[in-house]
């Protein structure tokens, strides 16, 4: 099949792929959630997933997220393979408790007798325009969790062999679907996905040699923007795609900081203790000698959410990852 | 445009009436009897099976011991800690009794006991009480979920797993334990409704035994009684008499029968009393008068069913004897195997998290094994 032939995808059509693949492939997936039945999902990612295989397969829950996971665990402990979708990020407060206190802990509090193969999706992050409760960055309180592991994509390819990754995983995934990429387009073919590759390893989207981007999820694109934007200044930097958040692919990271010698942390949460300065600490502690400057973070500001109107003041944009950029004392070179 | 000005709005307008409401269910039959149910020293003790109401007795017997002998622990240091469920035993042996092993118990932490005498080794109950792990057994092998300490967390556990068994067409029911404190937590309602929507197989056991560590039950809800809570749900509510074991297991063993058939989540709550403090660390001098112990004291779970025995000649000299020894000598083997110290490998730390270790758990994981190493060749040097 040429790629001319084929029609754009979009990254929420990805994941229902994911999910439909799965489910067709695995009889013990099971996916469950709020409105993700004839409804298909507020976003349409388990659209059609509930005629193809029946309500039983996918199911619509009641409305508590705590119970959606809680039951979610059960049917994990009698050898299911759950795909609970959290409606909104803010939303999945509520299963909080089942997720630090069960699906994280599960494993090892059995001496690995009781592994808990759950993939939590989550539609993370802002830029959609959406009210108060609907636009949280809230990898930053999973990331603290020991237990889980962290997806989160960036690109339509990504989605479906993350996901597919996620649900074959014998460990708890926390996903997160970045809301503001839903539509972004590839000409990802579903007739020929791509491979699913084991989690934790990023992805160097675009090479440089001045400076790394680090980043994931809904700040790719602004970082790859950025990169263009750069090049009329004279810097060639290089992005950085972590995919996992955790596990942490300090290997690629590094080696790519070592390379340029400076760094920025790109992402929507909060700056202060948020992923940026778990990152920034990594590579400090493994590059310093390489480093021309201080690791820095963009990141969204310390503030709780903004209504929409304001939001754009508050996410990570082109030129605060330029003046960043500028800022990487760029004077020890000339 | 105002209705008025709607064409056609001169004449008579007549709104369709919404349809006419019905409840969803009739609660009448969810309801709880007014009493809790009992049946020791009723006429409905005359048809027990003789059998049952032994094998009854020779465990609640042996279930106080165990009580006993765990409190003791702690105050040889062997356990941090033991939550005793004295006074409760007909709960916690009833539950372990009703169901088969292709069920499921979904115990509390208080409930080391039904998890011991649905056939779990007491020590390895006890582990997450001496502290050498959280849970001490493969949950697998007795279908026993670990112990759950953070409350009526486990309860949508049960309805989970039990909801998966139904799916793959097993018949299988999950038991799951929890105290009055727990059913004002989010997590026993979001359990009960999900239960009752999906029609899974649990049975919900509360033990209502008067506190939730210092708080009576009068702050901690202003429902009729516990088992109403049920109506809320669209499941039925039992009451039953929790220090009357021939009653706990009647209860409870319809409902396990009821849930099998596919008739549904049942509600049980079970009256019954905290005689010791909440665990060997709490006072419960500072929250109740002696007096209100000594009235549940001659209300005790075994003195109820010995009564009820002797006044039918079931129970001679010998099987007391009998039931006796037996408890001495479970309590002895428990005692022997909790004063050896177990064995620790702190490299275990790292090797459950996940599937595969991180590269940070295994820097972590070296880092600690130098640790070890150096401490080892340290000692070594100094002898």
């Amino acid at each position: 099949m040429t790629t001319a032939a084929v029609k754009p995808a979009t990254m929420a059509q990805a994941l229902q792929r994911a999910m439909r693949d799965a489910m067709a492939e695995d009889p013990t997936v099971h996916v469950m959630g709020e409105d993700v039945g004839t409804l298909g999902g507020v976003f349409r990612v388990t659209d059609g997933l509930a005629k193809e295989f029946g309500d039983d397969r996918c199911t619509d829950t009641p409305l508590a997220e705590a119970g959606i996971l809680g039951t979610a665990i059960g049917m994990a402990m009698y050898g299911l393979r759950p795909v609970v979708e959290m409606q909104f990020d803010a939303f999945a407060y509520p299963a909080f408790e089942q997720l630090v206190s069960h699906v994280a802990k599960m494993r090892n509090r059995t001496r690995g007798a009781m592994p808990l193969p759950i993939t939590v999706r989550i539609p993370y992050g802002g830029g959609i325009g959406g009210v108060e409760h609907h636009s949280d960055a809230s990898e930053a309180y999973y990331m603290a969790t020991p237990g889980l592991h962290i997806l989160t994509p960036a690109t339509v390819e990504d989605a479906y062999g993350m996901l597919r990754a996620a649900i074959a995983s014998d460990d708890p995934v926390v996903f997160l679907e970045p809301k503001r990429l839903y539509w972004s387009k590839s000409t990802w073919s579903p007739e020929a996905p791509a491979a699913v590759e084991p989690v934790g390893r990023a992805a160097v989207r675009r090479p440089g040699r001045s400076a790394t981007l680090i980043t994931y999820g809904p700040s790719l694109p602004v970082c790859l923007e950025a990169a263009e934007a750069a090049t009329a200044e004279g810097w060639d930097l290089e992005v950085v795609d972590l995919r996992s958040l955790v596990p942490f692919d300090d290997e690629t990271v590094c080696a790519s900081v070592r390379r340029t010698g400076r760094a920025v942390v790109v992402h929507e949460s909060n700056g202060f203790g948020g992923p940026g300065g778990e990152i920034a600490a990594r590579v400090t502690e493994r590059c310093f000698h390489h480093l021309e400057a201080p690791v820095l973070r963009v990141a969204g500001l310390d503030i709780p959410y903004p209504p929409p109107m304001l939001e754009k003041h508050h996410l990570p944009g082109v030129d605060r990852v330029l003046d960043a950029v500028a800022r990487l004392q760029w004077e020890a070179e000339s | 445009m105002t209705v008025q000005e709607l064409p056609g709005a001169a004449a008579a307008y007549r709104p369709t009436p919404p349809p006419a409401w019905q409840p969803r269910t009739d609660p009448a039959p969810l309801l709880p009897d007014p009493e809790p149910l009992r049946v020791l020293g009723t006429d409905a003790a005359a048809s027990a099976d003789s059998g049952l109401l032994l094998r009854l007795y020779a465990q609640l017997v042996r279930g106080r011991r165990y009580n006993t002998q765990a409190t003791a622990l702690t105050k040889q240091g062997r356990l941090a800690v033991y939550p005793s469920s004295t006074g409760q035993e007909a709960c916690e042996i009833a539950a372990a009794m009703v169901l088969e092993e292709r069920d499921w118990l979904f115990p509390s932490y208080r409930d080391t006991l039904a998890a011991v005498a649905r056939g779990l080794d007491p020590v390895e109950a006890l582990t997450l009480l001496r502290g050498d792990w959280h849970t001490g057994y493969d949950p697998r092998e007795h279908r026993i979920a670990p112990l759950c300490t953070p409350l009526a967390t486990q309860l949508p556990h049960a309805v989970g797993l039990a909801h998966a068994a139904r799916l793959r067409g097993d018949d299988v029911v999950a038991l799951a334990m929890v105290g009055d404190g727990g059913t004002s937590e989010g997590d026993f309602h979001e359990a009960l409704n999900f239960a009752a929507v999906w029609q899974a197989p649990v049975v919900f056991l509360v033990q209502n035994n008067g506190f939730a560590i210092s708080v009576p039950l009068a702050k901690q809800t202003a429902a009729p009684s516990l088992a109403h809570k049920a109506v809320g749900y669209g499941m039925p509510g039992r009451l039953v008499d929790g220090n009357d074991a021939a009653a706990v297991h009647q209860v409870l063993g319809e409902a396990v029968e009821r849930a099998r058939r596919g008739g549904g989540p049942t509600l049980v709550e079970a009256v019954t009393y905290r005689v010791d403090a909440h665990t060997n660390a709490d006072d419960a001098t500072r929250y109740r008068v002696e007096q209100e112990v000594e009235v549940w004291r001659a209300h005790d779970p075994i003195m109820l069913l010995e009564r009820e025995l002797t006044a039918r000649g079931l129970l001679d000299e010998e099987s007391r004897r009998a039931a006796t020894e037996e408890a001495e000598a479970m309590a002895a083997d428990l005692r022997e195997r909790m004063n050896a110290d177990p064995v620790l490998d702190p490299m275990d730390l790292f090797a459950h998290v996940y599937t595969e270790q991180t590269g940070q758990l295994r820097e972590q994981a070296a880092q600690l094994r130098a640790e070890l190493d150096a401490a080892a060749e340290a000692e070594g040097e100094a002898r």
